[in-house]
């Protein structure tokens, strides 16, 4: 569950979580957009580091570290794949530059779940509903998108709570073969089924009893408005798409292995 | 028996919920814990069937350390009633729901039938045994989640808020099902808020606030201190407030008892009258 810790909001101050979540979208959008265009490692690493003055000026750099410890587990897999077909596709060979291509595609990995992290754990979803809508999303979508995110912990709390209360009533989750053990999840999955879809009716007439979609023309109380550090932001962003496709389309990029010798 | 000693306990947020809790309660003994929201009553009774683990400290059930034993063990002695029905009801039909605790423990079919027919007629619930248990109304689900528990007979049972949701007749029949299980030397647990059902019962009444015991004693001395229970946000029953405000008339100010009261308040007029 570390993977969703690493993306969950909190709500602080900071100079980045202040910043226009359509802003910072973009922003992400381009990083991810750069990760794919190369496959050199030297790119990754300069992504990488990019991302870093972000983090440490959200202060968020415990559960950013969450979030890649979270995607440890698969960065390793995508790199251990990587080497192995290498390892039998090219005779049996290991040779340098496909070892530093297995590191740039487990980069490129890291580098998206940095960037998607960074841009979760500073944006609220209050702030990524009011960016949808101000896109020209309908307002119910946007609406339901935020409630769906903003009912991920919950359902993750509750769970926890189903589990404790099937436990008490001699459940044992890891207990048997492989079928019984995939049933031994119905008495957990059922309860939440329940309980989620209860609670969603509970909150429709909530929100009916509350006037919800009584007029059609709705306002803000806060409207998102472009600020200084928005319009530095913009800048960058165009910097980097700017830099990223120069780079591609006229520069060589140098390998690690040449730059420091050995092959 | 159930040891506690010292026991700190830490959630991965790092909130600490228990702050060294040390506590026995013995077999056959009835115990309400009480004290207002957050005060780490569930996290503490959580405890007891292993399902928390102390960070620091022991529990131990009938001299057995829980760290020792697993969830499973534990809970075929201690039996754990949550608050909330539907976090355990997933089966098609009552029976099925009563009997799913009974299959995971390995009782023989014919026992788990036996077992099941008396849970369902103690808890009035007969006319059920082939119902849908999301088809039920709140306080027959919440009697279907204590019949599940009851039915492999446990020698604790823990029970947390068991009132919340119950009428005043359910109330009263938990609460004679309570003195009958005390009758049969089991220990019985309850986490909650009532003040009236505990007034009622009169047990041994332990008091928290903020992870830690602030007070362990009879109902009758915990739950006529004003000073106490303000601390735990936790109103005087009705008949203890009759009685601190008629202290005037030279009558005793620790009575929670609706049946002493009554007495006590006819010998006053009588008195009053001469």
């Amino acid at each position: 569950m570390s993977v969703f810790d690493g993306l969950k909001f909190r709500k602080v101050s900071s100079p980045i979580h202040n910043l226009d979540p359509r802003v910072k979208f973009v922003y992400v959008i381009c990083i991810f957009v750069a990760a794919i265009l190369f496959r050199d490692i030297l790119p990754m690493i300069v992504l990488f580091v990019m991302q870093l003055p972000f983090v440490f000026l959200a202060r968020v750099q415990r559960q950013w570290l969450r979030s890649l410890r979270g995607a440890a587990f698969l960065a390793s897999f995508i790199f251990i794949i990587n080497i192995v077909t290498t390892y039998f596709t090219k005779s049996y060979t290991l040779p340098v530059a496909d070892v530093e291509n297995a590191f740039a595609m487990t980069m490129r990995f890291v580098v998206l779940v940095e960037s998607f992290s960074v841009f979760f754990l500073t944006t609220s979803p209050d702030h990524l509903g009011l960016a949808l809508e101000t896109s020209r999303v309908p307002y119910e979508f946007a609406f339901a998108f935020t409630t769906a995110v903003r009912f991920v912990p919950v359902l993750a709390e509750e769970a926890q709570t189903i589990m404790d209360a099937q436990k008490a009533r001699g459940l044992e989750l890891e207990k048997g073969g492989l079928m019984k053990r995939i049933r031994n999840y119905i008495p957990i999955l059922i309860p939440l089924i329940v309980s989620a879809i209860r609670r969603s009716l509970e909150l429709a007439e909530a929100m009916e009893s509350r006037a919800w979609g009584a007029c059609k023309k709705r306002t803000n109380l806060f409207a998102l408005k472009l600020h200084r550090g928005d319009y530095v932001l913009i800048a960058l962003t165009m910097m980097v798409l700017v830099g990223a496709i120069y780079t591609y389309l006229f520069l060589s990029i140098p390998t690690i292995a040449s730059l420091i010798g050995v092959a | 028996m159930i040891e506690a000693e010292n026991v700190h306990y830490s959630y991965p947020s790092k909130v600490e919920a228990l702050k060294g809790i040390s506590l026995t309660i013995k077999d056959g003994e009835f115990v309400a814990i009480m004290g207002q929201n957050g005060a780490g009553k569930s996290t503490f009774v959580k405890h007891f069937n292993g399902l928390l683990k102390p960070s620091v400290g022991t529990v131990k059930i009938d001299g057995v350390e829980t760290t020792k034993s697993s969830v499973a063990a534990l809970a075929r002695n201690v039996g754990f009633v949550f608050q909330n029905p539907d976090h355990q009801l997933f089966s098609e039909t009552v029976e099925e729901e009563i009997s799913f605790a009974l299959k995971n423990f390995g009782f023989e079919q014919k026992v788990i039938e036996d077992r099941v027919t008396w849970a369902l007629n103690l808890l009035s619930l007969t006319q059920y045994r082939k119902t849908s248990p999301f088809l039920l109304s709140g306080g027959e689900r919440k009697r279907v989640a204590l019949a599940s528990v009851l039915a492999w007979d446990p020698n604790t049972l823990i029970l947390d808020e068991p009132t919340i949701g119950q009428d005043h007749e359910q109330k009263e029949k938990l609460r004679q099902f309570i003195m009958q299980l005390q009758t049969q030397k089991k220990t019985v647990v309850a986490v909650t808020h009532d003040v009236e059902f505990v007034a009622e019962c009169n047990p041994r009444v332990v008091l928290m606030k903020e992870g830690k015991v602030v007070a362990d004693g009879v109902g009758r001395e915990i739950l006529t201190d004003p000073a106490m229970l303000e601390m735990s946000s936790i109103v005087l029953p009705q008949v203890a407030q009759v009685f601190t405000k008629l202290s005037a008339l030279g009558l005793p100010k620790d009575i929670i008892d609706l049946y002493e009261a009554k007495a006590l308040l006819l010998k006053t007029k009588e008195r009053l009258a001469r």
